[in-house]
This record gives structure tokens, sequence and C-alpha cells, in this order.
């Protein structure tokens, strides 16, 4: 399984923003190793963002996002306390479930 | 003689094994949207997500650096102002596949995104907000890369 994601939710007024940085290696599918072979693509492609348990947002992703992909977005009505829970998974079918409380 | 409990079992085994191998591809990535992915141009990922006429729109706004000194980690995002946004979708017009992200949007969230992404070279980059009546609002922007991302 990948290293854990870090997850940081910063209430302000009425919403949270929500920083995210995966782990995770992105590997376009464009590039060729020592031997010429290409190296095969190996991208997340679904990432799922839960406030108090509750779908926000989906996002579909292709291997243009840059290793280590960071994501940022705003959750309305988040306040302190509330619990943000961000999965994906990758072309290779790996996944990873983080949590993080919104401060 | 197998019986017809058997069969069953094995088939269902059978099942299992290719959903693990992805030849079951519907079942392994119910939500990726594969041709909009593997699309070559702005039109062709509007296409195959299909909403209607693309327009330009001052709603929208990508943010992205002028200058990318490095083309494996472009921080892009996009933002509108519109109600009721589906979709917003973040491409690069030179990238061997255009379209990097797309995010599928819902009432709880600020219709704001941002993220890295990668560039192959100097291209236009686009984010493209999907409204509930299927209009496709986009603004573009001009990066200039230095040092490309893609390839090696």
């Amino acid at each position: 399984m990948a290293d854990p994601m870090r997850i940081r939710a910063q209430a302000s007024g009425d919403k949270a923003t929500v920083r995210v940085l995966m782990s995770h290696e992105m590997e376009s599918g464009q590039r060729k190793d020592a031997n010429g072979k290409i190296v095969p693509a190996w991208f997340i492609q679904e990432v799922t963002a839960l406030h108090n348990e509750k779908t926000v947002m989906t996002a579909e992703w292709g291997p243009a996002v840059a290793k280590n992909p960071f994501l940022q977005f705003s959750v309305k009505g988040a306040k302190a306390g509330d619990k943000i829970t961000i999965l994906w998974k990758d072309n290779k079918g790996d996944s990873r479930k983080d949590e993080a409380t919104v401060t | 003689m197998q019986t017809r409990r058997e069969t069953l079992k094995h088939s269902a085994v059978v099942a299992g094994l290719l959903a693990s191998t992805g030849l079951f591809p519907q079942f392994a990535h119910a939500a990726f949207n594969k041709a909009a992915f593997d699309a070559k141009s702005v039109q062709d990922v509007l296409k195959a997500i299909g909403p209607g006429a693309l327009a330009e729109s001052k709603d929208v706004t990508i943010t992205g650096p002028d200058i990318a000194e490095n083309g494996a980690v472009v921080p892009l995002g996009a933002t509108t102002t519109l109600p009721n946004v589906k979709q917003l979708l973040i491409l690069v017009e030179k990238n061997p596949s255009v379209l990097v992200a797309m995010f599928h949007m819902t009432d709880s969230i600020d219709a704001t995104v941002s993220t890295r992404a990668k560039m192959g070279q100097s291209s236009d980059v686009y984010a493209v907000a999907i409204t509930a009546d299927g209009k496709a609002l986009f603004a573009k922007k001009e990066v200039k890369v230095t040092l490309g991302g893609c390839g090696g």
C-alpha cells in the first residue's frame, strides 16, 4: 500500500480549505527506461472527497497530473472538528483512504 | 460429472479472476471516462464528455504561472463564479493526452480547485466549466515551459 496522504483542512468563515498531498509516482506512460522501453502508465484515476461521510467531490485524473499530486478545494459549511476523508484509486487497483479533522 | 452448484461456483471464480486482471473494465473503473482521457484535442475531450458548444467566458478563470521553470510540476487552478457547475476540467492543449483532470462538483464545495500538472512543452492551458444545463464555458492562458515534464 502506498504512503499516507497529508491532508490539511482549515476552517475560515463558513467554509474550510482542504489541501491534500498524495504520495504517488504518477508515471505518465510516455517515459522510456534505460533500455528504451516505455514505462507503463501508473497514475491515480479516481479521487473522492468526503465531508462527514458525505461525498462532496469526485475527480477523475489522467496521467498528466504531476508526481505526488497536490489538490486544493474548499468545502462549504465545514467547521472545526468536522471530518474530511479523501480516497484515491489508481489504474493498478491500488487505493488509499485517509482522514483529517478540520481545524 | 459436474453438478449445477459446482458449475456456478466455478463461473463465479472465473468472473472474479477476470475482474482482478482488469478484463472487466466496466467493473474495475466504473467512473473513469477513458475516451476523454485519450482524446488528443480540446474538441475531442468535450465530445467524449458530451456538453454543448464551447464558449469563452469571463466567469471562468484559470490560474497558473506565465512561465513554468519545471514542466513536471505546474500549478494550475480552475475557478468559476457560475452557479450550477457540474464539472470543472483542466486541459493542457499540447500534452499527449489533453485532459489533465476532471472534477465532479457538488453544491457542498466551492467551484474552485487547484492541482499540479505535467506539461510537455509551452502550451495554452484551459479551464472548462460544464454547467448543469449542458453549457461548456472556458478560459485559457498561455504557459511557457522551459523544461518539459513528459518524456525523458
